[in-house]
């Protein structure tokens, strides 16, 4: 059972490292705000198995509690913010037609 | 036999983020790209999460009840607020008026 969750970790900070892909290369800041999303999402399960290893379960529950809070605030936050940033497009092509905004 | 559904679990959880990050890396738009990131990702951790709410309440005593309890607690707040942070990345996109894909347009983006 130790190693089956040993395993199940390594798996996870595998798909992590891929999802990190999205968060270095994305073309749009949102893309990268997405892929730090995925891996924070990730992050929350692996802690608890984390605990498991460690047989500190109780412990690691909270951290990773509170890490998803964490997350969900810096996401809302960083999406909140970048909505009126320019440069969002990495499409150059696409940066010549007219942006919908909506009020100030 | 309780061991044997929280390999099941576990794993379940696992092909789920791992179909997910397969998706973020693969589609081709933004948009796309936020379906598996919003949807894949909360499946995986509610299955995960509640394989390991399972194997921590296997001595039964109060202190294990208690934590998987928690766990089951996080797998409410995960349900909660991962759809609304997906919601919140699309709604950026939208009011800074990024387009979507479409087939004939153009190259799929890396």
């Amino acid at each position: 059972m130790e190693r089956f969750f040993l395993g199940a970790g390594l798996v996870l900070g595998g798909l992590m490292l891929l999802s990190l892909y999205r968060g270095v290369f994305g073309p749009t800041v949102l893309d990268r705000l997405m892929g730090v999303n995925a891996i924070g999402s990730k992050t929350v399960v692996l802690l608890v198995i984390i605990g498991v290893l460690y047989r500190r379960v109780d412990m690691f529950v909270d951290i990773a509690l509170a890490y998803a809070l964490l997350n969900f605030i810096a996401v809302l936050a960083a999406s909140r913010y970048f909505q009126k940033r320019k440069g969002l497009r990495g499409n150059p092509q696409q940066r010549a037609a007219p942006r919908p905004r909506e009020g100030t | 036999m309780v061991d044997a559904l929280v390999v099941g679990l576990v794993a379940g959880g696992l092909v789920f983020f791992a179909g997910g990050t397969v998706g973020i890396l693969r589609l081709p738009d933004f948009y796309s790209r936020l379906h598996p990131a919003g949807k894949l990702d909360t499946a995986g951790s509610v299955l995960a999460m509640s394989g390991l709410a399972l194997f921590a309440l296997l001595p039964i005593s109060l202190d294990s009840v208690l934590t998987s309890l928690k766990i089951l607690l996080i797998v409410v707040i995960v349900f909660l607020t991962s759809p609304t942070a997906t919601h919140a990345i699309v709604d950026a996109g939208v009011r800074a008026g990024l387009e979507p894909w479409k087939k004939d347009k153009g190259e799929p983006s890396p």
